[in-house]
């Protein structure tokens, strides 16, 4: 079976407003709010280029943030879009 | 007609008819339209400039309560396609989330409360096990009640998502396979218009078919102006020389002739909605209904109580012959004890 | 319906209808003075009446409706058809209301801003709020915050301030006068607290707040800093039209908790309380 590919709303129908080490997200289709924490605002961001797959997501991840101490960014990263999947944020395209 | 469902009916069917309005009518008219569901519609029906700044303000938080349950109503029916569509079955819209979800002028303003869809009868177990894994739950736990939706209704218990806090009614006909019409419900998957994205809607003859049902089978005609203010907005959407026809046929399709004939005779009656002549053959019956639907007083009461508990029968004769019938109703009674 | 009062509480137009006149006539008593509505279009209606038609005359059982439903809303004995009509007053608003975001907060106002105090039945916002008024604070009320949604701004909304069961003493030691007192009902014995003239005179006054607290009545004296984050999944718990005013909600939300400081306290009894926050208002 291959890695799911993920896939997100455009980010104008997200309203992001930081509080603190916590981000709150209105999601205008489902009028629900989200409280993120890193790396998952970051995640969305980096879907906005199009579907990818964690592994794909990781490779985009790394052209902005130091990735080097992650033992496991992959498995990370498709365990935070499982969480925004079930939270209605992103999608198995 | 109570006065204030008279109120309302008019302003439905002409908004200009709101121009002289007092206070006191508009108080009635605007409790009457809460109790019946149908504020979101005047909301959008009526011109906001042209009442007083109190009405304008009410109707006003009426219309972004419609758009948030219009909001809530598309979500809904996204997430079900996303947690069925492995499945690759068909998933068919109904009521209101349909309305909305194809643009049609009866989704304008709507109260749209559970999203209630139809699937093959064969894919239940599937459809079930797939919403249970989305997050949807069992609403009831009662044994007795979780065997009688299994074995008589036309739908599964009603789950509820344990996020979201949002109904949703799986449906497989559009009446309880005890009720004596018995709908063709292969015929309602297989004329389904698609929207594109994976979801459905009923062919248009199916839709006014399944509005009629809904007014007189689902419980005493309550919310029934509602109900047959969508069977207005449907048929003048609709209209045509051909969809007349096509109309009479499904219904006698279906073993509904009845309960269509007598829908469109009351919108006819009661919105004016343009009928064709031959659809206009007056029955006894009709007054009684007629009444019933108008019983809105200006404090959103419904008076008339034995009219009521005939309805409330009656509604149940729709879908259960007489012996479950008795059943039914002893079990609930000794229940409520 | 056959007895019926319509008046004004801040921004909301309320009419409130009975089968029975007792309710009405409390109503009317509790609310002398308040602004009633001639020839205006009320904005929510409560109804009080018999579940069953007999329960008009037979142990009277009042049940409470309106625009806006609650299929759990538990009727109450004749005696109580003041409170019943208080209750469907906040259901209409909880349910009802889009105009403000709603907060379930106590609300004073001073020098021309406004201390909001959150928490749960029993956590002391009431009465807090009541004996912050009798020293001399704006009542502004004691069950809803209406928080502008253009400019954060809270509205009055002075109804009568419910006190439960030691609270009535509380007010009563303050100089407060409480009446009517309702015992045995669902929730103890509630009295009754009618605002100061200023607060009902002044109910269109709206101003910005400057202090949000999270009282806990009962427990030694403690002050903590609480993050924006915790402070706005509180006020979402406490909101009961949060979800359903969309972006707007949420717009407001945000910007109350990103500029309004919240802390969560601790004090033992109503001296402390009041001295505490005297202490903590100066310091904001």
């Amino acid at each position: 079976m291959t890695d799911p590919v993920y896939a997100v709303d455009p980010p104008s129908v997200r309203l992001a407003v930081p509080l603190d080490a916590l981000i709150a997200v209105y999601h205008r289709p489902s009028g629900a709010t989200h409280l993120l924490a890193a790396p998952s605002p970051e995640l969305l961001d980096a879907l906005a280029d199009g579907p990818a797959d964690a592994a794909s997501l990781r490779d985009r991840l790394a052209a902005h943030y130091d990735l080097n101490g992650e033992d496991d960014a992959v498995g990370a990263i498709a365990a935070r879009m499982e969480e925004l999947v079930a939270a209605g944020l992103a999608w198995r395209a | 007609m109570s006065h204030a469902a008279r109120l309302l009916v008019a302003a439905l069917r002409d908004p200009t008819s709101v121009a002289t309005l007092g206070a006191d009518d508009w108080t009635a008219l605007l409790t009457a339209a809460r109790a019946e569901r149908l504020i979101g519609t005047l909301a959008h029906r009526l011109d906001t400039r042209a009442v007083p700044p109190g009405v304008a303000r009410i109707l006003a938080d009426a219309a972004e309560g419609a758009a948030q349950e219009r909001r809530a109503a598309l979500w809904e029916a996204e997430m079900a396609r996303r947690a069925l569509a492995p499945l690759g079955v068909p998933v068919v819209l109904l009521k209101g989330t349909a309305f909305v979800a194809a643009g049609l002028d009866a989704g304008q303003g709507r109260s749209i409360g559970d999203l209630d869809i139809l699937v093959p009868r064969a894919d239940l177990p599937a459809v079930e096990a797939a919403l249970l894994d989305a997050g949807w739950e069992w609403v009831k736990d009662d044994a007795y009640d979780d065997a009688y939706y299994r074995r008589w209704m036309h739908e599964l218990p009603p789950l509820i998502h344990r996020d979201r806090d949002r109904m949703i009614d799986v449906h497989h006909t559009i009446l309880p396979p005890t009720a004596r019409p018995t709908p063709d419900a292969a015929a309602l998957l297989a004329d389904a218009v698609p929207l594109g994205n994976g979801l459905s809607i009923l062919s248009p003859a199916d839709m006014i078919v399944h509005a009629a049902v809904h007014l007189f089978g689902d419980g005493d005609l309550a919310g029934g102006l509602r109900n047959l203010w969508d069977i207005d907005r449907l048929l003048r959407e609709y209209d045509g020389t051909d969809f007349w026809a096509a109309l009479a046929a499904r219904a006698g399709h279906h073993q509904l002739r009845r309960e269509v004939g007598r829908a469109v005779r009351l919108a006819h009656d009661l919105y004016a909605t343009p009928i064709p002549p031959n659809w206009r053959v007056r029955r006894g019956a009709d007054a009684l209904y007629r009444r019933r639907l108008v019983a809105r007083d200006g404090w959103g009461r419904q008076p008339y109580p034995f009219t009521r508990l005939g309805f409330y029968v009656r509604s149940h004769w729709l879908r259960m012959p007489p012996a479950m019938l008795a059943r039914h109703l002893w079990v609930k009674a000794r229940r409520a004890r | 319906m056959r007895h019926s009062h319509a008046l004004r509480i801040g921004p909301v137009g309320f009419r409130v209808g009975s089968t029975w006149r007792a309710p009405i006539t409390a109503l009317r008593g509790l609310y002398a003075g308040y602004p009633t509505l001639k020839a205006e279009v009320p904005d929510l209606t409560v109804r009080l009446y018999p579940e069953r038609p007999w329960r008009r005359w037979l142990r009277p059982s009042v049940a409470i409706g309106g625009d806006f439903w609650l299929p759990d809303a538990a009727p109450l004995p004749l005696a109580q058809g003041l409170l019943a009509a208080e209750m469907g007053m906040n259901l209409q608003v909880a349910l009802g209301w889009r105009r403000h975001l709603l907060l379930h907060c106590s609300a004073v106002e001073r020098d021309g801003r406004v201390l909001l105090m959150s928490g749960a039945s029993g956590s002391g916002k009431s009465t807090l709020a009541t004996l912050l008024a009798l020293a001399g604070w704006r009542f502004l009320g004691d069950e809803f915050a209406f928080v502008a949604l253009d400019d954060g701004a809270i509205h009055p909304f002075p109804r009568a301030a419910s006190l439960k069961n030691e609270a009535v003493a509380a007010v009563r030691a303050a100089g407060g006068m409480v009446g009517p007192v309702l015992a045995g009902t669902p929730k103890g014995t509630i009295g009754y607290w009618r605002p100061p003239e200023t607060a009902i005179s002044r109910m269109t006054d709206a101003a910005p707040p400057k202090l949000l607290l999270f009282p806990r009545f009962g427990e030694p004296e403690r002050v903590e800093t609480m993050a924006p984050s915790e402070t706005f999944v509180r006020l979402t718990q406490a909101s009961t039209n949060y979800v359903t005013l969309g972006q707007t909600g949420f717009s407001a939300l945000t910007r109350l908790v990103q500029t309004v400081p919240a802390l969560a306290i601790g004090y033992p009894d109503s001296a402390a309380g009041l001295a505490l926050v005297e202490r903590l208002w100066s310091a904001a």
